[in-house]
C-alpha cells in the first residue's frame, strides 16, 4: 500500500460550528502525511441570499463566516503545505480571494498564494429559458420571475489547475461538493480524468465528508439507541486515501463523535437517490457494489466503489426572486391547551378568510402536529392522543403582495388581546422567499478561468 | 412475533433534492435486512405520506451493506424554497418513517 493522502473537512454548511476546524489541522499535521482541507459551505440558497446581499453592498457577497472559520488554520497550512479549498466564493468569489489576501498578510503570509476560480456564474452568459428543465420549484411562476443568480456546478478541473499552480488556498464560486475533495487527490496521484475507478472513489470521499460532522456523529445520535460520545464537540472527518483507490474514514483526533458502519451508512445515502448513478461533474459514482469494513476504532474503510463517465452536461441552478413568507407564533400551555390551541388555529384561518387577504396559509400545533404534517393540517385535525402541557401554535402565510403577508403575520400579533385565554410569547416576522430551478448546459458552455497571485500581490 | 416501531430495529437518515426525499433504512443487527425487506415495502411508505400529497415511492436495495434507500416524490409541498413547512428541507421525516410497526421474532 502506498502512502495515502488525507483529506479533511472543516465544514459541512455556512452555518457550522466555528471551531471545527482546528482539530482537524492538528490532526493532518501531526501525520506528517501530504493532505489538503476542503469547506463546503455553499448549499442551494446560500448563492441566491449572497447576490442579495451582494446588490446591498457590492463588496460583500461571499460567505459571512470567510474569517472567522479560516483565520485559526491558515497559517498552520500555509507553512504545512495543506492546501486549502473551498466554495466560499458565494456570489463573489473576488471579494473573498481579497479578504483571504488580506487575511494573510495580518497573519504574516504575504507568499501565501491564492487561487481565484471564476466561470461558474452563468447569468450574464447562457440564456435559461433555451435551457432543458432539470429540477424546478412547484411554485415557481415563471412569467413573473426575476432572476438572481444561475450558477453552473464545475467540477474538479479548474482546482486541480489553481493547485497545479501553487496555490495554497483556492477560492472557488459554486462548484459540485466532491470536486473539492476529487481536486487535491487527481493533483497528488495524478489520476488520468477518464480513469472512472479512481474518480468514484475520490467523489464518494467528497460525498461521506461534505456535511462535515454528518459522518462522524452529527444527526445520527438518537440518545438511548445511537449514542455518541461527547456531542458538543464531534471531531470532523478525516479520509485516507491511497494511489490504488483505498478509502478509509476517520476523524480529527481528541474530539468526540464516532465513526463506524452505522455513521457511514446514513451518510453514504445522504441525499443520494439512485445508487447506482450519482451524478457528479467529473463520474458517475455507483455504490451498488459498495461494501465497508471497521478497521480500527473510528476507522471505517469503503470497497467496491465504481465509477462511469462523466456527464456532458453541467447542473446550473438559477434563482429567483420568489414571493413573501409570513410566519407568527403563539403559545398556550396547562389545563384545555388542546382545545384552546384548536380553537387559536380556526380563529385565525378565519380571520384570514374574512379579510380576503391574497396569501396562501396554514397553521401547525407544534407539539401536536408540525413538521409532519400537510398544509391542510391533517394530522393536527385528526389528532386523538393524550393533553400535551403545552402548544405553540404557528401560521405561515406567502404572497406576491407584501403587505398582505405581513397582515396576516400580524394577526397572530393580534391574538396577545383577541386570542383565547393564556395566550403569549407572540412572534412573528415577514421574509422574502427564493426560488430555485435548475438547469442542464453542455459543458463547453461554462469556461472556467483561474488565476494564482500571493497576498501581496492581491493587495497591492 | 412481537410488533416494535421500527425504530426499535432500525435507524434511518432523511434528505431532500426539490420536492424529492430520500430516507435510509438501516437495521442495527443484518440479521433483520429479510423482514425489513419483506415489511417496509414502497407501497408502505408511500401511504405514510399520501397525506402530504406523495405520489410515487421507490425502494433501492443494497443488499451487500444491509441497507435500503426510499425515494419518495412530490412530498415536500413544493422543497425548501416553496413549502409553508417549519421542515422544508423534510430532514424529521425519517423519524416518521422509524414510526412504522413491523413485527420481529
Amino acid at each position: 500500500m502506498s502512502t495515502p493522502f488525507l483529506v479533511g473537512n472543516g465544514g459541512g454548511f455556512s452555518g457550522d460550528r466555528v471551531d471545527a476546524p482546528v482539530p482537524v489541522v492538528r490532526t493532518l499535521v501531526k501525520r506528517g502525511l501530504p493532505a489538503a482541507l476542503f469547506f463546503e459551505t455553499l448549499g442551494e440558497r446560500t448563492v441566491a441570499l449572497a447576490q442579495l446581499e451582494r446588490r446591498r453592498e457590492p463588496s460583500l457577497g461571499y460567505e459571512p463566516m470567510l474569517e472567522p472559520l479560516l483565520e485559526p488554520v491558515l497559517a498552520d497550512c500555509f507553512r504545512h503545505r495543506i492546501p486549502i479549498l473551498r466554495n466560499y466564493g458565494a456570489a463573489n468569489p473576488p471579494a473573498a480571494a481579497a479578504l483571504v489576501a488580506r487575511l494573510a498578510l495580518r497573519l504574516g503570509l504575504p507568499g501565501l498564494r491564492i487561487g481565484l476560480v471564476t466561470g461558474d456564474d452563468v447569468s450574464a452568459s447562457i440564456a435559461l429559458d433555451q435551457l432543458p428543465v432539470h429540477e424546478a420549484d412547484d411554485s415557481l411562476d415563471m412569467r413573473a420571475a426575476h432572476l438572481v443568480a444561475a450558477n453552473a456546478y464545475i467540477g474538479a478541473e479548474p482546482l486541480v489547475r489553481a493547485l497545479a499552480a501553487g496555490a495554497d488556498v483556492v477560492v472557488a464560486g459554486r462548484t459540485s461538493d466532491p470536486a473539492l475533495a476529487i481536486a487535491p487527490l487527481v493533483h497528488h496521484f495524478g489520476w488520468s480524468w477518464d480513469d472512472w475507478r479512481m474518480l468514484a472513489v475520490g467523489a464518494a470521499c467528497g460525498h461521506l465528508l461534505e456535511c462535515g460532522s454528518q459522518v462522524t456523529g452529527g444527526v445520527f445520535w438518537d440518545p438511548g439507541f445511537k449514542d455518541i460520545p461527547d456531542p458538543a464537540n464531534i471531531g470532523f472527518p478525516i479520509a485516507e486515501v491511497t494511489r490504488e483507490g483505498g478509502l478509509v474514514i476517520a476523524k480529527a483526533e481528541e474530539t468526540g463523535g464516532l465513526v463506524d458502519l452505522r455513521t457511514v451508512k446514513e451518510q453514504l445515502l445522504y441525499e443520494l437517490h439512485d445508487p447506482a448513478a450519482y451524478i457528479t461533474p467529473d463520474v458517475v459514482l455507483d455504490i451498488t457494489g459498495c461494501r465497508l469494513e471497521q478497521v480500527g476504532r473510528d476507522r471505517v474503510a469503503v470497497h467496491g466503489l465504481r465509477g462511469t463517465a462523466r456527464p456532458d452536461t453541467l447542473k446550473v441552478t438559477a434563482c429567483f426572486e420568489g414571493s413573501w413568507l409570513g410566519e407568527g407564533e403563539v403559545s398556550v400551555a396547562g389545563p384545555n391547551a388542546l382545545a384552546r390551541a384548536r380553537a387559536t388555529a380556526e380563529v385565525l384561518l378565519e380571520r384570514l378568510r374574512r379579510r380576503s387577504l391574497p396569501v396562501r396559509a396554514r397553521v401547525d400545533l407544534i407539539g401536536v402536529a408540525s413538521v409532519h404534517d400537510s398544509d391542510d393540517g391533517a394530522l393536527w385535525r385528526g389528532y386523538r392522543g393524550p393533553e400535551p402541557p403545552e402548544v405553540r401554535i404557528r401560521l405561515a402565510a406567502e404572497g406576491a403582495d407584501r403587505d398582505a403577508v405581513d397582515g396576516a403575520a400580524r394577526e397572530v400579533l393580534a391574538l396577545l388581546c383577541c386570542g383565547t385565554a393564556g395566550t403569549g410569547g407572540a412572534r412573528w416576522r415577514t421574509t422574502p422567499r427564493i426560488l430555485t430551478r435548475s438547469y442542464l448546459v453542455l459543458r463547453e458552455r461554462v469556461p472556467t478561468t483561474v488565476t494564482v497571485r500571493t497576498a501581496e500581490d492581491m493587495a497591492a | 412475533m412481537m410488533e416494535v416501531p421500527l425504530h426499535a430495529v432500525a435507524h434511518s437518515r432523511a434528505g431532500d433534492k426539490g420536492n424529492r426525499l430520500n430516507m435510509s433504512l438501516i437495521p442495527y443487527d443484518p440479521a433483520h435486512y429479510a423482514l425489513l425487506a419483506e415489511q417496509v415495502t414502497a407501497a408502505r411508505v408511500l401511504e405514510l405520506f399520501r397525506h402530504r400529497g406523495a405520489t410515487r415511492c421507490v425502494r433501492h436495495d443494497l443488499p451487500l451493506i444491509h441497507a435500503f434507500n426510499f425515494v419518495v416524490d412530490d412530498v415536500l409541498e413544493g422543497g425548501v424554497n416553496g413549502s409553508l413547512n417549519l421542515d422544508g428541507h423534510g430532514k424529521t421525516h425519517s423519524f416518521r418513517l422509524l414510526g412504522l410497526a413491523v413485527r420481529v421474532p
